[in-house]
């Protein structure tokens, strides 16, 4: 792979903290080599203003490996940026070229209110897995491991559902901010083990309800969350949540 | 003296008569404890989460917005548990041997043992929680193997095994949350340990967002903060990942044991340029299909695709007959560095070698024809099927590998290098785990105890679990039993005050200083002197120079560290200034803890220390000990050794051959 050099234009956020106006700022930096992560080019120009006497981005990041879900950044339009299954943390320069202008934004979404910067508030996905999103089991409590087989293909199904890394892209995607994707990827995972069976009902009313409360939207299956989630969560895991819930508001009291 | 208290008895009816014959506290006094536990990745969520069960109450901290974001997330291999489902003539005293070995005999034999003991449960745990192992297609679980061991016992979910494991972990928080048992504390960080007469007693955490300075009281201070291996700028770790909770503890009369003990992990991707700001592992699973090799040749520049089979030297194939490309992770790192320092490393840096899949590819390929029935298959069709195998089995680290690199890993073979990955060395702790300081516990990667010199892979997982849901639920109530009648310290004592204020002076220090270099230019100057003398190989000559060189550090970075900002706000660059400040002091002591252990041991390679074929020669007669050490003073610690009996396993020269 040719390795190259550029120059680039930034557009970025920039917001004091939660109770203050934001803006767009313009920066230039230059030299920015095809082989750094896009967070690398930020820290670049971090460094630069440092040494300028200004104030750094602040932005969220943490394993820089694609893993943890820390990383945010609304890049040209696009949670994560250009490049599919990706987060921001694993995008590299080689994805632009000299003279590009790139708009970066932190997520939009009424229940993510904005700290500083680029960093906002996820809060609200951990009391969404409050509401439900377990197995009711106390620690000592747990029969020997193989002795409840569960079928491969539920079980590759469930994996895939429980890849979700909690990042936020869906509800940054969706034009009504829902989080849908995101509370549908527990409930699947949690459903299709025999595991997660006896708390079923209540833990898809529960889930839902609490995002309700947290301000997200309702979900008009558009497909933006699918089309950005860095770990390819499908969108037939809002399907089945709605299955889960109906079947659930159906039978309980 | 250092006393471990393990207890008394055959190895294997410690833990058992320990459980049966521990102090309890009623579950009417549990209510009336609290219970602080900082970092929430495998160790604090599950200790959180299973001392939240009990009814303790619970206060829980994390740097990061989410518990979940923990860097034992991105573990990727696997977990180890001695359930012998394989059949393969595991049990638990196989997994205990094999730790003490691996650990290059430098770790306790009760810990080493409990952790086997319990590692079984691990598993049922996390499957009752939903965690999604791979399974094979009866339904029932399955394992891979991993280096330094011969038996098949790791449990894994794809790549991405820490990630589920934390998940589970952080499920069972969130529920405990949810019950009011836990009260969750997200983006604060822990800046000191308040002490009342010689028992630990809470903490001062500032809030991250706010920049305001709490204080939390606890009957019990549990650090299950994690490792160290960001004081090489470079590593593995998470970017936020941090020494400073251990090293307040070590400040305020906390061992620090066997800090030189860090873990190089041979197969990460290499460094591509100055700006690199951390370093991605390739799961060590990749070892067992991959083959690893360098040109015979020095300095060849031929493409790998170019050079023929008779030109490639696989190198621990050559080494290490029996153990081949899955001997420990240190010996492998070391091999590497080997080659690539005598010239035979590949890519433009020169400071690689591949690890290559183009066998591993026919291999699968071959099982699949044959399972189709396709006798008369083409080498191309062989080869998609086995890409196919691979795709499946490590698609992800693959995949991952494109994405650093922009090179395809199924068409040319990896680049890899050894990279800072995990410290064994961390806070001394008893069988308990408990620090000398009463009532400080410490979990996980924190803490010393199991792994010795050197962890093998999928240990780390096993032994954050172990810790925090079957070890500290018992050893917790043993001290707490003791201390039910003592009352929750008012926020105004004033222990907590002058704790506060000193946390409050040094910050309002730091930023007073208003220099002229980013806190970022020490970290990578720290991280330089730390990687090239007291890395991968270290010599009493450069150590000493190293220790000289952080002293000189210490003093440029509190004249001329420039942190822009103000205290009472979101300051990353201010958390950052914190923690560097606190990472150069511990690199100090790793130096002169490396310099005290003239022997190599596990990850700890002295050059004085040798075998005639250049493999690492431990020295028991001298270093059979844990080198705890009490801090000071500035640039000053004191040495206690615990020394390491060995009752059942008899220490002998590690072979891999």
């Amino acid at each position: 792979m040719e390795h190259y050099n550029m120059n680039l234009n930034l557009k970025v956020w920039r917001q004091k903290n939660a109770q203050t106006q934001g803006g767009f700022e313009t920066y230039q930096v230059k030299n920015i080599s095809s082989e750094m992560s896009f967070l690398e080019m930020i820290d670049v120009l971090n460094e630069e203003l440092i040494a300028e006497g200004k104030d750094p981005i602040a932005f969220d990041h943490d394993c820089r490996e694609g893993i943890c879900g820390m990383c945010s950044l609304y890049i040209d339009g696009r949670p994560h940026g250009p490049w599919e299954q990706n987060t921001t943390c694993q995008l590299h320069m080689r994805a632009y070229k000299d003279g590009d202008t790139i708009t970066i934004e932190p997520w939009r979404a009424g229940a993510f209110p904005v700290l500083k910067d680029l960093m906002v508030d996820r809060s609200a996905f951990d009391r969404i897995i409050q509401a439900g999103g377990f197995i009711s089991v106390n620690t000592g409590n747990a029969v020997d491991a193989n002795a409840l087989p569960i079928e491969k293909d539920k079980a590759d199904a469930s994996f895939a559902a429980a890849a979700c890394i909690g990042c936020g892209a869906c509800v940054a995607a969706c034009k009504n901010s829902s989080a849908m994707l995101f509370t549908s990827a527990k409930v699947t995972q949690l459903a299709l083990l025999p595991q997660g069976a006896p708390e079923r009902k209540s833990r898809a009313l529960n889930m839902i309800a609490q995002m309700d409360k947290e301000g997200f939207g309702a979900c008009t299956n558009t497909g933006a969350c699918e089309a950005v989630c860095p770990k390819g969560i499908s969108l037939t895991n809002i399907a089945r949540l709605n299955q889960e819930y109906l079947g659930a508001a159906l039978t309980v009291n | 003296m250092l006393n471990a208290k393990i207890p008394a008895g055959p190895l294997d009816k410690k833990w058992t008569s320990y459980k049966s014959t521990c102090k309890l506290v009623n579950p009417a006094n549990k209510r009336k404890l609290e219970i602080v536990v900082v970092g929430t990745g495998l160790a604090g969520a599950s200790a959180a989460a299973a001392l939240g069960e009990l009814g303790y109450k619970v206060k829980a901290f994390c740097f990061q917005d989410s518990p979940r974001r923990a860097h034992s997330i991105a573990a990727q291999g696997g977990i180890n548990a001695a359930k012998n489902y394989q059949n393969d003539g595991d049990s638990v005293y196989r997994l205990f041997y094999d730790t003490i070995k691996g650990g290059d005999y430098r770790a306790r034999e009760g810990n080493v043992h409990r952790l086997a003991e319990v590692s079984g449960a691990i598993i049922d745990q996390c499957v009752a929680q939903g965690v999604p192992f791979a399974r094979e297609y009866g339904g029932l679980l399955s394992n891979r193997s991993f280096g330094g061991t011969q038996v098949q016992r790791t449990f894994y979910a794809a790549g991405q095994t820490g990630q589920q494991l934390l998940l589970g972990a952080y499920s069972a928080l969130e529920r405990q949350v949810a019950l009011g048992n836990v009260t969750m504390y997200n983006r604060h960080e822990m800046l000191d340990v308040v002490v009342v007469d010689g028992k630990a007693r809470g903490i001062i955490a500032r809030d991250l967002v706010s920049g305001k300075l709490e204080r939390h009281f606890g009957h019990a201070v549990l650090l299950c903060s994690g490792g160290y291996g960001n004081v090489f700028y470079l590593s593995t770790n998470a970017m936020g990942s941090n020494v400073t909770a251990a090293w307040k503890a070590h400040k305020k009369g906390a061992f620090f044991g066997n800090p030189c003990f860090t873990q190089i992990h041979p197969t990460c991707i290499p460094v591509s340029g100055d700006h690199q700001s951390k370093l991605t592992l390739m799961s060590e699973s990749l070892r067992n299909d991959g083959r690893i090799w360098v040109p015979k040749k020095q300095n060849d520049t031929r493409k790998a695709s170019d050079i023929p089979e008779e030109e490639r030297d696989y190198y621990l194939e050559r080494r290490y007959p029996a153990f081949g490309n899955l001997v420990p992770r240190d010996v492998a790192s070391r091999a590497a560095k080997e080659r690539c320092d005598a010239g035979y490393g590949v890519g433009s840096s020169k400071q690689a070698v591949y690890l290559d899949y183009a066998d591993a590819i026919k291999r699968y390929g071959k099982i699949e024809a044959g399972k189709k029935g396709l006798d008369h298959a083409s080498e191309a069709e062989i080869i998609a099927l086995g890409k196919e195998v691979v795709k499946e089995k490590y698609g992800n680290l693959f995949d991952m590998y494109e994405k650093i690199t922009g090179e395809n890993p199924y068409e040319t073979p990896m680049r890899i290098y050894p990279a800072v990955h995990y410290t064994m060395g961390g806070l001394w702790v008893d069988y308990e785990l408990m620090t000398n300081v009463p009532g400080l516990y410490a979990l996980g990667e924190a803490n010393f105890s199991d792994h010795g010199a050197n962890r093998l892979g999928a240990s780390a997982l096993m032994q954050g679990l172990a810790d925090g849901y079957f070890v500290i639920p018992y050893t917790l109530g043993n001290y707490l039993a003791d201390d039910i009648h003592t009352k929750p310290l008012p926020e105004d004592h004033p222990a907590f005050v002058e704790a506060e204020k000193a946390v409050a002076d040094r910050i309002q220090q730091l930023m007073s200083i208003k220099g002229t270099k980013t806190v970022e230019s020490f970290h990578k100057r720290l991280g330089k002197i730390m990687w090239d003398k007291c890395g991968m190989a270290r010599n009493a000559e450069g150590l000493k120079q190293a220790i000289a060189e952080i002293q000189q550090l210490k003093k440029e970075f509190w004249s001329d560290v420039k942190i822009p900002g103000e205290i009472n706000e979101l300051n990353p660059e201010l958390d950052k200034a914190n923690r560097v400040a606190d990472f150069i002091e511990l690199g100090e002591l790793m130096c002169i803890d490396a310099l005290n252990r003239n022997e190599s041991c596990g990850g700890h390679f002295r050059e004085e220390s040798q075998t005639p074929e250049g493999e690492a020669q431990r020295d028991d007669a001298n270093y059979m000990y844990v080198a705890a050490w009490e801090y000071k003073g500035d640039h000053q610690w004191e040495l206690h050794k615990e020394v390491l009996d060995y009752e059942v396993v008899k220490p002998s020269q590690r072979s891999y051959k």
